[in-house]
């Protein structure tokens, strides 16, 4: 093994459940010889290879970039979602953030809304109907006017960006008692909603994403903020204050079937 | 085989418009009867499905991830080309296209690269109306930073996370059509066949990842927007679900794959730090703007960076190449780093790694200057490395990263198979034999919002589709096939993983088939695959079930796939005994060791066709000409 660090010898308490049907359980593996170089899904993988040629089943778990962005993996480690390692995804957190004997317990993002699909991997549609039932801006291909033609001041377009940065990992929802996605609704809000091409459906968008994310099960957001203190983009506590107004005014403002549409927030 | 590619006569800057209305149109009450299949939702595939929806097609899309909003193009980092020309600085359609074709190396398809260049003004109009947070300046007007490859600011970003706003804004406009229920969306499903019916891309024969099940969808049309193959490596900058399965079932039906061996090996990734490493990741190209690259003049120089005095410092890229710098195209700026590495002047404890310094740009412009453009990519490359890039130069090397090869498509996107058309990385058409940097989702979101959509409907007005459903027995027979490959996987029951066999096909390829190849190496690679794919036929092992939650044997098909692709990769790259772009012949290069190309014998696209199992595939050719562009050896000095 090369790199620059000591190999160490970790334990594994993982949770294995065959499928959404059946019930789980933490099963133990030793993880020796793990390089602190190693990202965590690394030491997963090689965790795997070695329970592959002993002819037990690998531990199934999400994940695809590999460099923090696609949002695909997601793990609770030791009870924190994406690991001990602030603004970090499961995947570019590195060993070296564990010492040698360290004991990890690792689980699935626990939600109703996400149930699991098996071990560590769980189903999140949930997250993709609430964009559909709202999160995005309707302009159909080739109906755009010339780029510059609408001008978006520097400190809305940063704010915009801040909050459009949510990766959609879900990590807020496993975090929150109450398995709410505020900071996730809340960021894709907050991002249309203070552009100048957002303004038209403001209201309409929030009274319908929160109304789906209601539906699909997502708890209520009582302000605990532990989405923020896990969230691997740092999405800010405060986009949530920006939705409960947006959907403050458009209860009060819309008419008609847009409005009885919405839920309670 | 013959290789129609159907371009529209007239002058260049005509033909797109011209085409545009000599196209057969689908009436708007007609649209809804027709049905379009789309594999893969990234840039182009997501940009496809929801524009074909919005105009009122009935689309089925496809994709392996959980949600389509997780595709690759959400990785790409440093922006995206078009030729707006806001900067004032020279910029045209015209400029875009011939930075385009030069880049490629002239060897790419002039008509195609010219529309791209037309088009991709519109790009950025679509995608600032659909919300995507583009970089502004003070007074509201969008912001452009310059790219390697070209002399002008024409490239549009969003922070360093181009590629995820850019696909956000798609899969929204995706997730909007799915809500309003014109797109059936089918995540966590791969395809793993593809019908061809009288000769026709009738359909996809899918598994559900998540129960095994094996599933048929047929269509009056397939579009394939899959990516690249550029994990044949293994070691890349893809995420590691990027496949090639696709396009290589595609490939076996009858659709030819053009140029195989154009693969782009990225100057700026992170250097790999030990076996265990899964994947490669990049840092943008943008860095190199204010950072300047590095190695010791003396080799097996080990000191410090901070130790080594300026003066016996090698800015080798400033040094060869003064005009463009540290700006100079990927292929010539990798090669150039696998150069300084192989004389014993590289960094870091493998000796493979140059400096990427940014002490010069800090001094000049402030610590805070270069936080607002790069933070996010240094926090990147500090999490990975533990290593502070505010204080010590970063250690790059390039890795596998993009593939210009593809199927091959004419003009209408459309492959040699009727019926079947293939858009962004997936197809060969843009970028000749290196792509510049910014200009992968300029293509992606060029094929999906605004060629597509044309072109489907032309094949779809001129073509009598009979209809037929997924009891046709050329489904079921491409349904058994599947079942018939997955039931072989798991009895093998063989003594090594997958992921062993693709590391070794990945080193295979590295070593053989990466930045640099020569006669003896290649002809040694097409010894070694066919070994290894006969001990992976034998001796893989896939445990469990089809039907449930397999990720092994997800794996084991890709790879599969893989170890045929990697072959006639070798295969294409012996045949151009040429160097152009990011194909390197050592053969053939200049006194100063630079790229020779060969235009009397090699101004040709490639496409092969499949010839049946151990049979060589057939080479046919597509003579490329240059009628705007003055063929010029590339010169970026």
């Amino acid at each position: 093994m090369s790199g620059h660090g000591k190999a160490m010898k970790l334990t594994l308490h993982v949770w294995r459940q065959k499928n959404a049907a059946t019930k789980g359980a933490f099963v133990t593996y030793d993880a020796p010889d793990i390089s602190p170089d190693m990202s965590f899904l690394e030491m997963l993988d090689v965790v795997n290879e070695r329970l592959i040629l002993q002819g037990e089943d690998p531990i199934s778990f999400d994940h695809d970039c590999r460099e923090g962005i696609c949002g695909t993996c997601g793990v609770v480690v030791n009870g924190q979602a994406h690991g001990p390692r602030g603004a970090t995804t499961a995947c570019q957190l590195h060993m070296r953030s564990f010492k040698d004997g360290d004991v990890l317990t690792i689980e699935p993002w626990r939600a109703t809304a996400f149930p699991v699909i098996k071990d560590l991997a769980v189903n999140r549609k949930s997250l993709d109907r609430i964009i559909a039932a709202g999160g995005f801006i309707s302009v159909p291909t080739g109906s755009a006017v010339d780029g510059n033609a609408v001008l978006v001041p520097k400190v809305k377009a940063d704010l915009a960006m801040d909050a459009a940065a949510c990766i959609g990992c879900g990590a807020c929802v496993a975090a929150c008692p109450n398995g709410s996605a505020m900071l996730f609704t809340a960021a894709k809000v907050s991002h249309l909603g203070l552009l100048p091409q957002g303004q038209p459906e403001r209201s309409r968008r929030v009274l319908a994403m929160v109304a789906t994310m209601d539906a699909e099960g997502f708890g209520t957001c009582t302000n605990h903020g532990e989405c923020e203190a896990v969230c691997p983009k740092q999405i800010d506590l405060g986009f949530i204050a920006r939705l409960n107004r947006d959907y403050l005014v458009a209860s009060l403002t819309t008419r008609g079937q847009e409005k009885s549409s919405g839920g309670s927030g | 085989m013959e290789l129609r590619s159907n371009i529209p006569a007239g002058p260049i800057d005509k033909k797109w418009d011209k085409h545009r209305f000599d196209i057969k149109l689908v009436n708007p009450a007609n649209k809804r009867k027709y049905s379009v299949i789309v594999v893969g939702s990234g840039l182009a595939g997501a940009s496809a499905s929801a524009t074909m929806a919005e105009l009122g097609y009935n689309v089925k899309c496809f994709c392996y991830q959980d949600s389509p909003r997780r595709a690759h193009s959400i990785a790409a980092q440093g922006g995206i080309n078009a030729a707006k020309n806001y900067q004032n600085d020279g910029d045209s359609i015209h400029r875009l296209f011939y930075d385009t074709i030069k880049g490629g190396d002239f060897r790419s398809r002039e008509e195609n690269v010219y529309r791209l260049a037309q088009v991709s003004v519109d790009i950025i109009d679509q995608c600032a109306a659909q919300g995507v947070p583009f970089a502004r300046e003070y007074g509201g007007l969008l912001a452009n930073r310059s790219f390697g490859g070209a002399q002008v600011s024409r490239t549009f970003y969003a922070r360093g996370q181009t590629g995820q706003q850019l696909l956000l804004g798609a899969y929204q406009a995706l997730e909007r059509q799915i809500g309003l229920g014109t797109v059936a969306m089918h995540e966590r499903h791969e395809m793993l066949e593809l019908v061809v019916i009288d000769g026709r891309a009738r359909g996809i024969v899918v598994r559900d990842m998540v129960t095994g099940k094996i599933e048929s969808h047929v269509a009056d049309a397939v579009i394939l927007a899959t990516g690249g193959y550029g994990n044949v490596f293994y070691l890349a900058t893809y995420a590691k679900g990027c496949n090639a399965t696709a396009i290589w079932r595609a490939y076996k039906k009858g659709a030819a794959f053009a140029n195989p061996c154009f693969t782009q090996i990225h100057p700026t990734c992170i250097p790999v730090t030990g076996d265990h490493q899964s994947k490669l990741t990049l840092m943008s190209e943008s860095l190199r703007n204010d950072g300047r690259i590095w190695v010791p003049l003396a080799k097996g120089d080990r000191r410090a960076p901070d130790q080594i005095p300026e003066a016996e410092r090698d800015y080798y890229l400033e040094r060869k190449y003064p005009s463009y710098g540290n700006l100079a195209p990927r292929d010539i700026a990798s090669r150039s780093a696998k150069m300084v590495c192989d004389e014993g002047r590289g960094v870091g404890e493998t000796g493979l790694g140059v400096y990427l310094d940014f002490a010069d740009a800090i001094k000049r412009l402030g610590e805070d200057a270069i936080r607002e453009r790069y933070g996010n990519l240094f926090e990147m490359y500090e999490r990975i490395t533990d290593e502070n890039p505010y204080k010590v130069p970063m250690r790059i090397y390039p890795a596998s990263h993009y593939t210009m090869g593809g199927l091959w498509v004419d003009y209408n996107l459309m492959s040699t198979i009727p019926g079947l058309h293939v858009a962004g990385e997936a197809n060969f058409s843009d970028h000749g034999a290196n792509r510049l940097g910014a200009s992968a989702l300029m293509q992606g979101l060029a094929d999906g919002y605004f060629i597509l959509p044309y072109t489907i409907g032309n094949f779809l007005a001129q073509n009598k589709i009979d209809k037929i459903d997924t009891s046709h027995p050329a489904v079921k027979e491409a349904e058994q096939a599947v079942a018939d490959r997955i039931k072989t996987f798991l009895a093998i029951k063989g003594k090594r993983t997958v992921d062993s066999f693709h590391r070794q096909l990945g080193q295979i390829m590295w070593e053989y088939c990466g930045m640099a190849r020569n006669d003896a190496g290649l002809r040694k690679a097409l010894q070694l695959i066919p070994a290894l794919r006969e001990e992976f036929w034998s001796n893989v092992v896939v445990l469990g079930e089809n039907e449930s939650f397999n990720q092994s044997l997800e794996k084991a098909g890709r790879v599969a796939d893989f170890l045929e692709l990697g072959e006639l990769m070798c295969l294409d790259a012996l045949e151009r005994k040429e160097s152009c772009g990011g194909h390197f012949r050592e053969e053939s290069q200049t006194s100063e060791g630079e790229a020779l190309r060969d235009d009397a014998n090699y101004a040709y696209v490639a496409a092969w066709e499949y010839a049946g199992e151990k049979k060589t595939p057939i080479l046919n050719k597509e003579p490329l000409t240059f009628e705007n562009v003055a063929l010029a050896q590339r010169s970026y000095k």
